[in-house]
């Protein structure tokens, strides 16, 4: 007689802790083959809320950790997803890619972790400067994170999509309430494992699952994310425009695209991680 | 020897603070003897609007006054332009975007755009006057301020033109297109320069929509537009109501618009383009904390308070309006500062001497009383110097309120008034708390002889710029731009420029 297999509850990671929707919903979702795969949390606009008091709460002291930790820390979440590389693998083929898409989007996922690890501790130096005012002031400017930033997540590629959006914001000391892909929300359930064992500090990334109808609305009116980034329909970007309006949120939009771009050189930058910390001035007097 | 020295150190704070502040009273011994700038503003009767390189009547046939709130007199009449108006101007710029401004080596752009600085400068006291006489700002800020540091905006930006590959380091920039830009009334000239330097070196046309009440040094820049040669469409002015500003900030041809003005607005205007996808930059509201710890040179401190609350009638939107003074020194900055206020000079805005000009307009003087009697009413101390008020134009001596709490509505809401709240507090953590409690974020002040005390507030302040030892200092190569409600993106420097470019 065969074994049975032990099968796997998946649940979201939000606050450093894997949790259930607080509404005891879930949805079913089923593999490529039409297979039962797994019930997954409906994440609901309390969710959300409390998403956003955990990444409130661990946010200054993200925001304080040197950039050469936060490097290190991104760079861990890349050994992270090295080491689990078989397994992601088979987890999206069992959601429908073929093996080498899926060893692409995984290995393209691992190293963009690693080219944004790279950028923490050289982005200040590229987008700030001194200004030579003419008065007597050393004056200078500097980034600084948003805040709370919230993620909202293209269906495809489920892993790298996620990915590509989370890693620009966190990198600068900002931290992320994401929206995974609705679609194939199980990738982010995997993520959020990998995000455990990362030293990342619980509450700088939280991972909901759930219907983006039931949740993008949220997400644009929430007072408390300073930002939105977002990959989404026409519609969907009006209503997030309209709700960034009411607490002057920023907002920017990524196009979807096929996975081939996504995989591209082209779909990380550092202007991706500009678009998401403030620019501060000081003037600091010179004098005796 | 030694006794001495100690008794030296510990008698000193006390006879500091025992000894009263020196104060300059003249009383009624000499009669003021006014200082007049007579320069000519060489105002016309009539000012159309700019469209397409030439001064064209608006469609609608209409033209409204604007008046000198120094006096009341009307300055001038100018065009009411509406949605055609703006239709014409879109059509222009974007001709000239695709013809010729768009496709101009920026060696060329930037040679343009250095001879707007140069004529202006030219001409800087004749703007000068024209300012105040249409702002009620004293003659003293346009004269050594709002007009030079206009004519700065367009020369620093000028060199950028040739150099936008420096800008962006990995990525290529081109310019956005046709970009749409509605601007306040606290600085005229100074906020169209801001808007315009930047958008041209970048390589961009603009309408854009000065404000009804200050419109008069807008349409003075088009002739040094035309006289500078640009081509036609490159730069057009529309003078009109709001609606025609909110129509220009929603019209299908600008790519990318930018705003300066209140939250409320602002927030109107980003609902009214959702889902559009245009590129924006949002200069809005503040609520400035000005922090003064007891090491502070206090003297020095109270002349920037001043500064920093009075300047422009306090008709600023980084403006002081929030000290936060630490407790042990609370009563000697106030003391110093109300001896301080007793001598700034109110009144004409046109005389030398005069330190707090006009309001920009009745309404905005009334809104401003409306806040003097709800500090009143919730509690708070009111305290203004003796004033006597000029028989016509809208004066408002310098106010200052004590006895503020953080929930007066005085404490929360941006007044854009000479008007002072004034907090105090104990330790660091408290003045950082009281300084964030804001929706706003654009800017704030800290006096104190630390330098390292300095930068731990700096870096726990969220606001957009943080003076030192200062307040309200500005450059064109200095960002400037708020966090949270006061808006996002930056104007000036290089942070600013690449708000005006697409990247490639």
């Amino acid at each position: 007689m065969s074994r049975l297999p032990v099968t796997k509850t998946p649940k979201p990671y939000v606050g450093g802790a894997f949790i259930r929707s607080e509404s005891g919903r879930t949805f079913p979702i089923r593999d490529a083959a039409g297979e039962f795969f797994a019930n997954i949390p409906q994440c609901t606009r309390k969710d959300l809320r409390n998403a956003v008091e955990a990444a409130a709460k661990a946010g200054p002291g993200w925001a304080r950790r040197t950039a050469y930790n936060r490097g290190q820390i991104l760079y861990r979440l890349g050994e992270m997803l090295e080491a689990r590389r078989g397994e992601i693998i088979d987890t999206l083929m069992r959601f429908g890619a073929a093996k080498a898409a899926a060893a692409r989007e995984v290995d393209a996922t691992t190293d963009r972790l690693i080219y944004y690890a790279g950028w923490a501790d050289k982005y200040e130096q590229v987008l700030g400067n001194v200004n030579p005012v003419a008065a007597p002031y050393f004056n200078f400017t500097v980034t600084e994170p948003m805040g709370v930033v919230g993620v909202i997540a293209p269906d495809t590629p489920a892993l790298l999509g996620l990915v590509s959006l989370v890693a620009p914001v966190i990198v600068s000391g900002n931290t992320v309430v994401a929206l995974a892909s609705e679609a194939t929300p199980y990738p982010a359930v995997l993520l959020g494992e990998m995000l455990a064992t990362s030293d990342l500090p619980g509450g700088v990334v939280n991972l909901l699952t759930g219907f983006r109808k039931e949740l993008v609305p949220t997400f644009a009116t929430h007072a408390h994310l300073r930002a939105i980034s977002a990959v989404a329909t026409d519609e969907e970007r009006q209503a997030i425009d309209l709700g960034a309006a009411e607490s002057v949120k920023r907002v920017r939009f990524t196009a979807a695209g096929p996975d081939r771009a996504w995989l591209a050189d082209a779909a990380q930058s550092l202007y991706a991680i500009r678009d998401f910390v403030e620019f501060k001035t000081t003037w600091h007097p010179i004098g005796a | 020897m030694a006794t001495s020295a100690t008794a030296k150190k510990t008698t000193r704070p006390a006879t500091r603070s025992a000894r009263p502040a020196p104060e300059l009273i003249f009383g009624d011994l000499w009669e003021y003897d006014p200082s007049p700038e007579t320069a000519d503003p060489k105002l016309k009767a009539r000012y159309e609007l700019f469209i397409d390189g030439k001064f064209v009547p608006p469609a609608g046939g209409k033209y409204f006054d604007s008046i000198n709130p120094g006096n009341e007199q009307k300055l001038a009449e100018l065009a009411l332009g509406g949605a055609a108006d703006v239709d014409a101007a879109c059509a222009a710029a974007t001709r000239a975007f695709d013809t010729t401004w768009g496709r101009m080596p920026g060696r060329e752009r930037a040679k343009y755009i250095y001879r707007l600085a140069r004529l202006l400068q030219d001409r800087a006291r004749e703007f000068a006057v024209a300012e105040t006489m249409d702002n009620g700002k004293p003659i003293r800020e346009t004269r050594d301020f709002d007009v030079p540091m206009a004519a700065a905006h367009f020369f620093y930006h000028a060199g950028w033109a040739d150099k936008l590959e420096y800008l962006a380091p990995g990525r290529r920039v081109a310019p956005i297109g046709v970009v749409g830009q509605v601007i306040p009334w606290n600085f005229p000239l100074l906020m169209l320069s801001w808007k315009i330097a930047p958008a041209l070196a970048a390589g961009n046309c603009v309408v854009i929509k000065p404000a009804s009440n200050t419109p008069i040094t807008a349409v003075k820049l088009a002739e040094i537009v035309q006289d500078a040669g640009l081509p036609p469409g490159v730069v057009n002015v529309v003078t009109g109501p709001g609606s025609t500003g909110g129509y220009l900030m929603a019209h299908p041809a600008t790519a990318k618009i930018a705003f300066t003005g209140s939250t409320e607005v602002g927030k109107v205007i980003m609902r009214s383009v959702a889902g559009r996808g245009k590129r924006m930059t949002m200069e809005l509201g503040g609520k400035a904390a000005n922090i003064v710890f007891d090491d502070a040179p206090l003297d020095q401190a109270v002349e920037g308070i001043v500064n920093g609350i009075f300047f422009n009638q306090g008709q600023v939107c980084c403006a002081g309006s929030r000290l936060l003074v630490h407790e042990p020194v609370a009563e000697q900055v106030v003391a110093k500062l109300k001896t301080r206020l007793r001598v700034l000079r109110v009144g004409n805005p046109l005389d030398k001497n005069t330190d707090v000009g006009a309001i920009v307009s009745r309404d905005q003087l009334e809104s401003i009383q409306g806040y003097l009697d709800s500090g009143v009413q919730e509690g708070a101390e009111m305290w203004q110097p003796p004033f006597r008020r000029p028989a016509k134009g809208f004066y408002l001596p310098p106010t200052i309120f004590t006895g503020v709490t953080q929930s007066h509505r005085i404490a929360r809401e941006e007044i854009f008034g000479p008007v002072l709240s004034i907090l105090t507090f104990r330790t660091i953590e408290e003045a950082v708390e009281k300084a964030n409690n804001t929706a706003y974020g654009l800017s704030a002040g800290v006096w104190t002889d630390k330098g390292s005390r300095i930068l731990k507030l700096s870096t726990e302040l969220k606001a957009g710029v943080v003076w030192a030892n200062t307040f309200n200092k500005f450059d064109p190569t200095s960002p400037f731009g708020g966090y949270k409600e006061s808006g996002f993106g930056r104007e000036g420097g290089r942070q600013g420029l690449l708000d005006y470019c697409r990247l490639t």
